[in-house]
Formats: structure tokens, sequence, C-alpha cells
């Protein structure tokens, strides 16, 4: 309980928080682009939208993400700070099509 | 077909092992059964209902509504094993000395037994829902009704078989260390899903990361490996946690098992601990 009050207590100071913000999107189970540059250091919104018709799941281990995006729907995920280096993502419902990477630097 | 089938019994893992734990942590408990199947019925209730308003969450919270939902599907179930460990730790020496007493306290039971329900549903619902949502997302596309539900089917057996064989497994304990053993599997399962309640609140922007990632072990033990799935499972394993989950994580060990220490059976007045 005490841990939800501080979690609502803080919402207000993260929200004015904004940093950058990249735009991607899934089209026939891929990520347009597939390759996601970003600086290193900051936290990122990467804005997903899905056009397909079918969910996809954005999951990344090394980014210690995953979010399920409905079909025809957009969603947000933040990532970072991170340090600079290769971080591989994929889309858990269509692995073998849906792949990309953050490059932060 | 095997996609369905690998992404169904991922899922059905999950919640197949944490039923197997709980059902068996439960076992001296007064219409037990009935109230797990209330649990895993209301889940895969839940699970669709989720599943169709996936959009509609979606776009909640500032778009976060999935993570917010997450979050609080987890919380509750961290808030229930907890209290379940806890009355637990009241009433195990009682259990192992005069099962009689245990089944003239009905009433209190059965308000355990809710508990357990209420767990067994939040793990059915957030393992489900995304699973149902991947079922639906197959079906729209080229590939046939028949396929899918075969695949899925697979899949959920081959996760029940495990959850079975975890439940059989942990009755095969002896009774002296019996709620030892279930009640630290418990703690565990509470304390990963802490874990994973703190993940979601930060990466819906809600709550900070703090150090991220504190450790990284993945070279060691990858989260896709056998190994480091199962241990993610009973464990909350997490190869690149970061500060807020380990605090978590920990926070969540050390309330419940203060709780555990503060309620332990006073019934044989020696003073000693309980052996809980």
């Amino acid at each position: 309980m005490k841990r939800l009050i501080l979690a609502l207590l803080c919402l207000p100071a993260i929200a004015l928080a904004a940093g950058p913000e990249v735009q991607l999107v899934i089209k026939d189970h891929r990520f347009q682009p597939e390759e996601v540059r970003i600086p290193a250091g900051q936290k990122v919104k990467l804005v997903i939208q899905n056009q397909d018709s079918t969910p996809e799941e954005f999951e990344s281990h090394e980014l210690n993400r995953e979010k399920v995006i409905p079909g025809g729907t957009t969603a947000s995920v933040f990532i970072g700070p991170l340090n600079p280096g290769k971080y591989p993502f994929f889309g858990e419902f269509n692995e073998k099509t849906a792949r990309g990477v953050v490059i932060a630097e | 077909m095997l996609g369905a089938a690998i992404i169904v019994f991922r899922e059905s893992l999950e919640a197949a092992l944490l039923v197997g734990i709980v059902a068996a942590a439960a076992r001296t408990l007064p219409h037990r059964n009935r109230w797990v199947a209330g649990g895993i019925f209301a889940g895969i209730l839940g699970s669709v209902a989720v599943a169709m308003a996936a959009g509609t969450i979606a776009e909640m919270a500032d778009g976060m509504g999935q993570e917010v939902l997450n979050a609080i599907v987890l919380g509750l179930a961290v808030t229930m094993l907890g209290w379940h460990n806890i009355w637990m730790s009241r009433h195990a020496r009682e259990m192992v000395s005069d099962a009689k007493n245990v089944v003239r306290e009905v009433a209190e039971g059965s308000r355990e037994l809710s508990a357990i329900a209420v767990v067994i549903a939040m793990a059915v619902l957030r393992e489900g829902s995304e699973t149902v949502l991947f079922l639906f997302g197959l079906m729209s596309q080229d590939q046939s009704l028949g396929q899918v539900l075969s695949g899925g089917a697979l899949g959920l057996v081959a996760g029940v078989l495990l959850g079975l064989s975890m439940y059989a497994g942990l009755l095969r304990v002896p009774v002296r260390w019996f709620f030892t053993v279930t009640a630290g599997l418990v703690l565990l399962l509470a304390a990963g899903m802490a874990g994973q309640m703190a993940h979601f609140l930060i990466q819906g922007d809600l709550l900070p990361a703090l150090a991220d990632p504190l450790w990284d072990t993945s070279a060691w033990l990858s989260a896709t490996s056998a190994a480091g799935i199962l241990l993610h499972v009973l464990a909350g394993y997490d190869p690149r946690p970061s500060a807020m989950q380990a605090i978590f994580y920990l926070g969540t060990i050390a309330l419940i098992a203060v709780g555990m220490y503060l309620v332990r059976s006073p019934a044989t007045g020696n003073g000693r601990p309980a052996t809980t």
C-alpha cells in the first residue's frame, strides 16, 4: 500500500520530464525502421504504431521491456537511459520477421 | 501450429506452476478444489474480457493502461500470497498436529482459500490475456482455426503437465518439511511478482528505475534458457534488474517474513518460534 502511494506521489514529477521521442511502425510483421539510433544516457520514448490488424508484443531482454500492442493501435515504451551499445528487440508474436535493434550512441 | 504451441506453453507454464504450488500449500484446507477451480475459471473469463478490451485498456492512463493493469494484477497477487504465508505460519503447527482442529474452522479456512482463489485468478488472468490475444491474432491471419486450436491445446497440455508434476512433487515432501518448503516457494513467488510489478511501473515511466541495470548476469544465465525461464517463473530471476526492482523484491521478502514471524503459532506456548 505504501508503495502504491509512493508511486502515485511520483506521478506528477515524472510527467514533466519529457525526453526525445522516436517513431516506429509495425507493418507486415516487421519493424520499420529496423535500426533505431538514440542518444545514450537519456530516457527515450519509443512510440510504436502497429499498422497490422493483428496484435504484436514488443519485447527485448536487453532493454528489459515487454509490451503488447493490439492491431491498429499505437503504444509507447520508455527506454533508457542506456549505455552506448546495441540492444536487440523483437516481436514475440512474429519472432521470425519482427526484429530490430536499438543503437545507443 | 508450432508457434501457437510454444507461446501457449510459455504462458501457461507460469500460471500452471503457480497453481501447482499454491494448491499444494493449501492441501489441508476443506473444499480446496472448489476454490482452486473457481480461481482458474475466473482467470480464464477475465483473460477473454481483457483480451477483448485490449485496445481500450492500452489507451488508458495516457497509453500506459497495460502497465498499470499488469502492476495492479501483480500487486493483488503479491498481497494475497503474503496473506497466505502469514496465515499459514499461524496455523501450520496445528495443521500438522491436529487436522480435525482445522476442519472445525471452516469459515476461517474459506477466507484463506478465497485469497488462494484470487492469487490463481490473477496469475491465470495475467498469462491468459496475452495468450488469448495472440490466438485471436493468429486466427485472423492465414492460419486455420483447427491448427491454431490444436497448437494451443498442445502447449496448454504441456504447461499443465508441468504444473501437475510440481504439485505431485510437493506432495511427496515429508509433512515435517512441507510447510517450510511451500512457504519458501510462495515467498519467492511473491517477491518475483513484486519485482515484475516494479518492472511494469518503470516501463510505464510511473516509477524511477534508479540504477538500471543494477547488474547483468545474462552472459551466465540467459533469460531465454530453460533454467533461466524456470528460475524466472519460480523466483523472479531477471538477468538485468534495476535497483527499483531489487528494492521491491527484497522489500516484499522482508515484509512477509516479518509478518510471518510476528503471528507465528503461539499454540505450544514454549516461547520458541514455530518451525514454519
